[in-house]
């Protein structure tokens, strides 16, 4: 550590790495703030696996106003389905409603309640509207583990073939959500 | 009223601030005393003035004014005085006046403590301060402002949660702030001497009490912390390996690092521009560990990200203090003069065994806290980084650590014999083979046992090297006793920091046992538990200000013999909807009785509850542990020779420094 | 608990230092295991998957319902006679490596294990450039270097 001559270009470099480190993760913050601003970056994102796997064997019962479905459906569909988990206790659930009910003219939504009470999930459809085409009800909450659900609101797309193509995690009124959503329609219907 | 006066006093303040930054450092740059001499002064208008701003909002706090929207948001007539006061500090705006008034405080202390600095230096290193101040307090008038008035004004509060009305988590702010804060002396120390481009013996010794002061109270806040989770969540868990806790733990490691080198410096002028750098990162991790943590990159508190404003201010307020201090260092570090020459086997040889292992298990925390975004930002992947990985990478780092800190203190300077200092440590041994001989019969697991046996050599060790200094058993009694009231009391808080390590490390080794069972029992039931008996005596409903509690009674016998009444309760809060668990736990200094009463199920007739209870041997230990350490931080603060200022003397022949 | 938002106070202890988790985490003992051997593999297992909607919590230490869920999978799991490997496998399958306390030794992740082994080892490198270092004379200051010139020119 003497500050002798030959030595001194290499104890410059040496001293600068600290302010390169810190430059180096300083900027890392400042795309992170920035992507989350945006809402282009999640750090609390979980990106459970599924998309580019068949749908996961399963079945839920019947949940009025609907019926029931499993597996075996969503194997047999000849155009693109939305899967979309939600519960009557879910506030963001709520949120993302008048978006499925829209969304509802464009492809079919099948919806799954997660650990609902019927009589409540039943009276939320009621009162919110009822943009599904087929509900079912997973009370106990494991068809969801299956799915890799961690939480409600989520979507998945599902292609003719059975497989799911785009997972969502986060409720459909978020514009980046919604982007992505429809590009991988786009990419299912071409 | 108050809350304007409050508000013009903090940019009184910030002004002042401003003033104690440019002043004092265009003094020293042109020697002009005059310039110089004002720096003190302006440290204690600013304290003063932060001091009043302070005192307004606990005013607008205690007196209920809910036209100040920091205390509509957090306070209502009905809260407790005491949390009306500790709530000041308990959201975001309040919480960085606290942070700003501790900086302040701590450039009054360099300003009165300071007094035989030279002037340039002290005007430097207050300047510093200043302007760190100044950033934050800019920041709080400007995106944090606690002062915010509502119009027109509601009649009462919205409260604040009742989980967090609690006497551990009111104190915790402060004293874990003030260790935070208090690195930010010697980052200036460290600033001020790169300007200077000299870092000296002198230095060395000026810097070290304030770096032992600021550990002391880290030490204290993290184990407060730890403290309040174990009895507040009801699961007996202690440390979790939270970003938020590790937030506090990566300063807390790296300034331990630094208090040692500071004495490297001090005593053999080597190890200098690791040391300033070492300055530099303590308080950077402060820093960031404060602020980074409310970003909602490490958790998902997105406080900053609903306000990009906050976001980039403070974003921009780290990457000048911390950007800058680098950029300086790597301008002015490379033509600081080399120091002294020792040998691997010296004691300053292991103090940078010391500095490696801590900075090594430092690096390795900061690396699994900040991987999951960094992964997340350059991959695309998510990951988890929790207990399972932090135990496996840091504990095989901190035995090693263990090894050598006890007889650290015992090596001579410059160069030194192993063996004559391995000769006196056979009594160590012995306890600590007796301890292996132990551990391995009582606990599970490679990690613990070689933990628990680290511990006792610690303790043993550092007996050992206070034993050896009054020369016990060697020179009569009353001749020890006479030796060791003149031993300097650094060495007794030296010894007395590390044996708490190794108190809190054996507690932590025995912690890896502990048992616990889940129940549903109904009344009058008993559950046989680490070899105490545990009876559900009895469950009544009691009212509460604003809940009601379900209060269990659980008798503990041992052998027959009763130990405790535990009174363990679970409070309804029906307003918010939330329940909280109230931990009854029976302590007796080495292990800890720990019941919790849980949800009621079964019919009216023949209720039943669920029960949760925890034998946990030696928790108090860790937190003991944490105590002793600070304690002998504040012991060897408390040496005249730690003291700042205070005249450079040779060693009075009658100590045995020499030794 | 499964609402992706937070309580503000919650988030403000958080904020402060302490981990977010204020609910208790008494359960029901129905979902434990007879077995006790068994039932400690399990929370062997279950402290090793993280509670995905916590902060970094294992779901043996959280109340969260999810939480719950998952300790329910990894005891049917294990008393069907799954070891740690095969329930975490399952797992993974689900969530991915987020749901892993400990992430897999990967190409991407291997700064993160290496950096107790990397760290140590840069401070060796250190400590070594520092004691091998030749005992040298300070170069000389102004002050010396005209008193050297002094004293050579008496001569």
């Amino acid at each position: 550590m003497s500050a002798d001559g030959p030595s001194l270009g290499r104890r410059r470099v040496m001293m600068a790495l600290p302010l390169a480190g810190a430059g180096v993760v300083g900027a890392a913050f400042w795309g992170m703030l920035s992507g989350m601003q945006k809402g282009s970056f999640n750090p609390h994102d979980i990106n459970a696996p599924s998309a580019g796997r068949p749908v996961p064997d399963f079945a839920v019962m019947d949940q009025t106003p609907g019926v029931g479905f499993s597996s075996h459906d969503l194997q047999a569909i000849t155009a693109p389905v939305l899967i979309n988990f939600f519960a009557s206790w879910c506030i963001p659930c709520i949120a993302e409603m008048p978006q499925l009910l829209k969304l509802r003219d464009r492809l079919p939504i099948w919806g799954i309640a997660y650990k609902d009470k019927p009589d409540n999930a039943a009276g939320f459809l009621r009162h919110a509207g009822n943009p599904y085409a087929r509900i079912g009800s997973d009370f106990e909450g494991r068809v969801a583990i299956d799915w890799g659900v961690s939480g409600v609101p989520e979507s998945f797309l599902i292609a003719p073939d059975g497989k799911i193509v785009w997972h969502g995690a986060a409720g459909l009124n978020n514009d980046e959500v919604q982007n992505a959503l429809d590009a991988a329609l786009g990419q299912t219907k071409r | 009223m108050s809350p304007e006066l409050g508000h013009f006093a903090l940019a009184l303040a910030c002004a002042f601030a401003f003033a104690q930054t440019i002043l004092p450092l265009i003094g020293a740059q042109r020697r002009d005393r005059r310039l110089m001499t004002m720096a003190p002064g302006l440290a204690l208008g600013q304290v003063i003035a932060l001091g009043a701003s302070f005192l307004c909002l606990i005013d607008a706090a205690i007196s209920d004014d809910f036209s100040v929207a920091n205390i509509l948001e957090n306070s209502a007539v009905t809260k407790p005085l005491l949390y009306k006061i500790t709530g000041v500090w308990g959201n975001h705006e309040g919480s960085i006046l606290l942070w700003a008034l501790i900086l302040g405080l701590c450039g009054a202390a360099v300003a009165a403590f300071g007094r035989n600095l030279p002037a340039a230096l002290r005007a430097r290193v207050l300047a510093v301060l200043g302007g760190v101040a100044a950033g934050f307090e800019l920041f709080c008038l400007t995106t944090s402002d606690p002062f915010d008035r509502v119009w027109p004004a509601p009649l009462d509060g919205q409260g604040m949660n009742p989980l967090l009305q609690d006497p551990g988590l009111a104190f915790h702010p402060p004293i874990l702030y003030t260790g935070y804060v208090g690195f930010a002396v010697p980052f200036a120390f460290a600033i001020a001497a790169l300007i200077e481009g000299r870092v000296d013996a002198a230095w060395g010794r000026w810097v070290r009490p304030w770096a032992v002061a600021a550990w002391a109270f880290l030490t204290c806040g993290i184990a407060l912390g730890s403290w309040w989770s174990y009895y507040v969540l009801g699961w007996g868990g202690y440390w979790f390996w939270d970003p938020v806790e590790n937030a506090s733990l990566i300063p807390w490691l790296s300034g331990t690092a630094l208090m040692h080198s500071a004495i490297v410096v001090e005593k053999r002028e080597a190890l200098k521009i690791w040391t300033v750098l070492l300055a530099i990162a303590t308080f950077s991790f402060s820093l960031s560990g404060t602020f980074l943590v409310r970003s909602g990159i490490l958790n998902s508190v997105h406080a900053f990200a609903n306000d990009p404003a906050r976001g980039i201010f403070i974003l921009g307020l780290l990457g000048l203090v911390i950007g800058g201090s680098l950029a300086l260092f790597a301008w002015r570090a490379p033509s600081l003069t080399a120091g002294g020459l020792f040998s691997p086997v010296s004691r300053e040889g292991l103090l940078v065994l010391n500095n490696i292992l801590l900075c090594s298990i430092c690096a390795v925390v900061l690396t699994g806290t900040m991987y999951p975004p960094f992964m997340s930002l350059l991959f695309g992947k998510t990951i988890s980084v929790g207990k399972p990985f932090f135990d496996a990478a840091t504990i095989p780092l901190a035995i090693p650590l263990f090894a050598f800190m006890g007889f650290g203190p015992m090596l001579p300077w410059k160069r030194a014999q192993m063996w004559p200092v391995l000769r006196r440590l056979w009594i160590a041994a012995l306890a600590t083979l007796l301890a292996f001989a132990v551990a391995t019969w009582s606990l599970s697991g490679v990690l613990p046992i070689l933990c628990a046996t680290g511990a006792v050599w610690v303790i043993a060790t550092s007996a050992t090297d206070i034993a050896n200094r009054v020369a016990l058993f060697r020179i009569p009694l009353g001749q020890s006793f006479n030796r060791a009231r003149f031993l300097p009391r650094a060495a007794f808080g030296a010894a007395l920091a590390h044996a708490g390590v190794g108190v809190s490390a054996l507690g932590l080794a025995a912690m890896s046992q502990a048992q616990h069972k889940i129940v549903e029992v109904p009344v009058g039931q008993t559950e046989s538990l680490a070899g105490y008996d545990w009876t559900l005596a009895g469950v009544k409903t009691e009212p509460g200000p604003n809940y009601t509690a379900l209060v269990g009674t659980i008798e503990v016998r041992h052998n027959g013999h009763l130990v405790t009444v535990m009174h363990p309760s679970k409070r309804s809060f029906n307003a918010q909807n939330q329940t909280t668990t109230e931990v009854s736990i029976h302590t007796n200094g080495f292990s800890d009785l720990y019941g919790v009463i849980g949800d009621k199920h079964g019919d009216d007739a023949h209720p039943t509850y669920v029960l949760r209870l925890h034998y946990n041997p030696l928790a108090p230990w860790m937190w003991l542990g944490a105590l002793i350490m600070a304690f002998g931080g504040a012991l060897s603060l408390s040496d005249r020779r730690m003291r700042v200022g205070a005249p450079r003397r040779a060693p009075a022949p009658n100590t045995v420094a020499a030794e | 608990m499964f609402q992706r938002g937070r309580h503000a106070s919650v988030a403000l202890a958080a904020m402060l230092f302490l981990a977010p988790v204020l609910a208790s985490a008494v359960d029901d003992p129905s979902e434990m295991l007879p077995d006790p051997k068994q039932e400690a593999r399990a929370e062997a297992i279950g402290s090793q998957l993280r509670c995905l909607v916590c902060q970094n919590e294992s779901i043996e230490d959280s109340s969260a319902g999810l939480a719950r869920d998952l300790r329910k999978v990894v005891r049917e799991h294990v008393a069907k006679g799954e070891n740690q490997q095969q329930v975490i496998a399952w797992m993974v399958s689900r969530y991915g490596d987020f749901i892993r306390l400990s992430p897999p030794v990967t190409v991407a992740t291997l700064l993160l294990w290496g950096m107790p082994a990397l760290a140590l080892l840069a401070g060796i490198v250190g400590a070594v450039v520092i004691f091998r270092k030749k005992p040298q004379a300070a170069p000389l200051t102004d002050e010396e270097r005209a008193r050297l010139e002094e004293l050579s020119r008496e001569r």
